[in-house]
């Protein structure tokens, strides 16, 4: 399975896009068409299938945002409800209009070299030259990268849910989108300074670029606003704040496994047979990661946790986002179950922290975002000059394990400190916290102006 | 007429249900309440971290007799009620001084 065209065609392809043009098939009005005729329309076929294949794809990871709806409303309360789905319905339109407006071209446009390494221009608004990939079209190219957009942010707001001022959550939505993860993408999927690596830094469908970077906003978001009310009891110890609806979180976690065969199998960025090996390793980690997840809690509390069985499959597929082409099913199995593994100990190690995350999301998008990155360098089983190497467990040394620690790092530590940026400026203009009153009464009301649930307001 | 109340296990509402329905109990209010005992609360486990549990979710009936039946009811619904474990609940008894059916405006033992 070598004939697929990869990643390192990307600058190559720059600007290049042209229109598909179905070649003329002249015949005379009654004769059959020749071999010759027929074999003119396959590269046209291909570019066909190859964006339709991208649009479902987009609508797969759009979808993901009803996975995320449902998760974090799930593991949060009641009270507040409407304002965690508020926040999800704005960060998707964020998402769109934000990453149209200013985003794509940081991640995608201009030149390559010097300061275009680390930050691209131009080609503004999808103007002429706006970069496409492979048989993409501008659009299809576009529409697929700002449905991934919008997820970074999401994984902000789950880790900040039920005390965070609305207006504050939303303008952190719009900066991460309009540049902190553009930049990123910029570093390695938009033909930067780490896709330059002689062994590039491989991230095929984001652990790094799109999970490190919402779980690790998520982490200073969280930890610049504080916990909850009686999220710490008087002597310090963690005590749960159960989320009013199981079925809702679980549901969730089942519509992002479904979305996710649109993350990773679109980021091939084209219809070909090597997605189902990448649908084979996402289906195979998030299922190890759900599975040995289960049995942690079993093991550690004798009774089987739901929430963090659901938490344990998205570690799963967040760790094997990275890995999912490179790695075979077995090694997608073992990346599933440690990753699985990783999130049990992680929300523990958060807690004690006295980080508050409600859904998990600093342990399942950072901390294994973390762990699929860096097992790309152990598990790769592939080589490609320029694309990939073999990692440390298939004979092919450090190279590539190095590369991987070197993104990975990068990318925390600039994101790290965006954030802290952004958020001290939030905080000293909107403010990001919420009074105690409302945050008792529920964010609902307050926020949006009626609540997510309860009885009917009025008597008519 | 007296009013008897009891606070039992949800799951054994049926039970106490079909117990009345049997002693030709015309009539009885349930609702879903919370509430502590002796007992006073179970910790459990979510992902992870530990939670009091210190307001169980228990449900309430309220049955209005004929002071001439109090007992039977009583031991009836003890006897359709009862576990044997912790938190089995409570019934009690009170005097209803006045007891009015909307419908027709009967009273007392009428009513009931």
């Amino acid at each position: 399975m070598r004939s697929f065209i990869h990643r390192s065609a990307r600058i190559a392809a720059l600007g290049s896009f042209t229109a598909i043009a179905v070649p003329a098939v002249a015949r005379a009005a009654d004769a059959p068409p020749s071999l010759e005729d027929l074999q003119s329309l396959v590269p046209s076929l291909q570019a066909s299938l190859d964006n339709v294949f991208i649009l479902i794809a987009t609508a797969l990871v759009v979808f993901m945002h009803a996975g995320f709806v449902l998760v974090e409303a799930g593991l949060t309360r009641a009270k507040n409800a409407g304002n965690i789905v508020m926040k999800n319905v704005m960060t998707t339109a964020v998402g769109a209009v934000v990453f149209f407006l200013v985003g794509f071209p940081i991640a995608f446009n201009g030149s390559f070299d010097g300061l275009g390494k680390y930050i691209g221009a131009g080609s503004w608004f999808l103007g002429e030259g706006s970069f496409a990939y492979g048989n993409l079209s501008p659009f299809t190219f576009f529409v697929f990268q700002a449905a991934f957009a919008a997820t970074a942010a999401t994984i902000v707001s789950g880790a900040m849910a039920e005390r965070t001022v609305f207006g504050a959550y939303v303008a952190f939505a719009v900066l991460m989108t309009a540049i902190v993860y553009p930049v990123v993408v910029r570093w390695q999927w938009g033909g930067g300074w780490l896709y330059q690596l002689s062994t590039p830094f491989h991230d095929f469908a984001g652990s790094t670029i799109v999970h490190l970077t919402g779980g690790v906003a998520a982490f200073v978001g969280a930890k610049m606003l504080g916990p909850r009310i009686g999220r710490y009891g008087p002597d310090g110890k963690p005590r749960a704040i159960p989320g009013h609806s199981i079925p809702f979180a679980i549901v969730g976690c089942i519509i992002l496994l479904v979305g996710w065969f649109g993350f990773n199998g679109g980021s091939q960025l084209g219809a070909d047979p090597v997605v189902g090996r990448i649908a084979t390793t996402t289906f195979i980690a998030a299922g190890a990661g759900a599975i040995i997840a289960a049995i942690i809690t079993k093991l550690q509390s004798g009774k089987t946790d739901v929430a963090m069985a659901g938490n344990g499959l998205l570690a799963g597929l967040v760790g094997i986002t990275a890995g999912t082409y490179a790695v075979t099913p077995i090694g997608a199995l073992i990346i599933g179950a440690v990753s699985g593994l990783i999130v049990v100990y992680a929300v523990a190690f958060i807690d004690k922290l006295k980080v508050d995350d409600p859904v998990g999301a600093i342990s399942v998008h950072g901390v294994c975002g973390f762990f699929g990155t860096i097992a790309v360098g152990l598990f790769s089983n592939e080589e490609s000059e320029g694309f990939i190497a073999k990692g440390l467990f298939y004979g092919g040394g450090t190279k590539q394990l190095v590369s991987q620690v070197i993104g990975a790092v990068s990318v925390m530590v600039f994101v790290a400190v965006a954030s802290v940026i952004l958020f001290s400026i939030i905080k000293a203009t909107i403010g990001l916290r919420i009074s105690e009153e409302v945050e008792r009464e529920g964010l609902d009301v307050f926020e949006h102006g009626a609540p997510g649930y309860g009885t009917d307001r009025m008597s008519a | 007429m007296k009013l008897i109340t009891a606070v039992i296990k949800p799951f054994k509402l049926d039970d106490v249900k079909d117990a009345l329905k049997a002693a030709n109990i015309t009539g009885v209010t349930v609702s879903e309440v919370r509430g502590f005992g002796r007992q006073g609360g179970h910790v459990e486990t979510y992902r992870g971290a530990e939670y009091k549990v210190d307001l169980i979710p228990k449900v309430r009936l309220d049955v209005l007799v004929d002071d001439a039946i109090v007992d039977d009811v009583v031991n009836t619904i003890v006897k359709a009620a009862v576990t044997g474990k912790i938190g089995d609940g409570k019934v009690w008894v009170t005097e209803a001084s006045r007891v009015v059916r909307i419908r027709t405006g009967e009273e007392g033992r009428d009513a009931i």
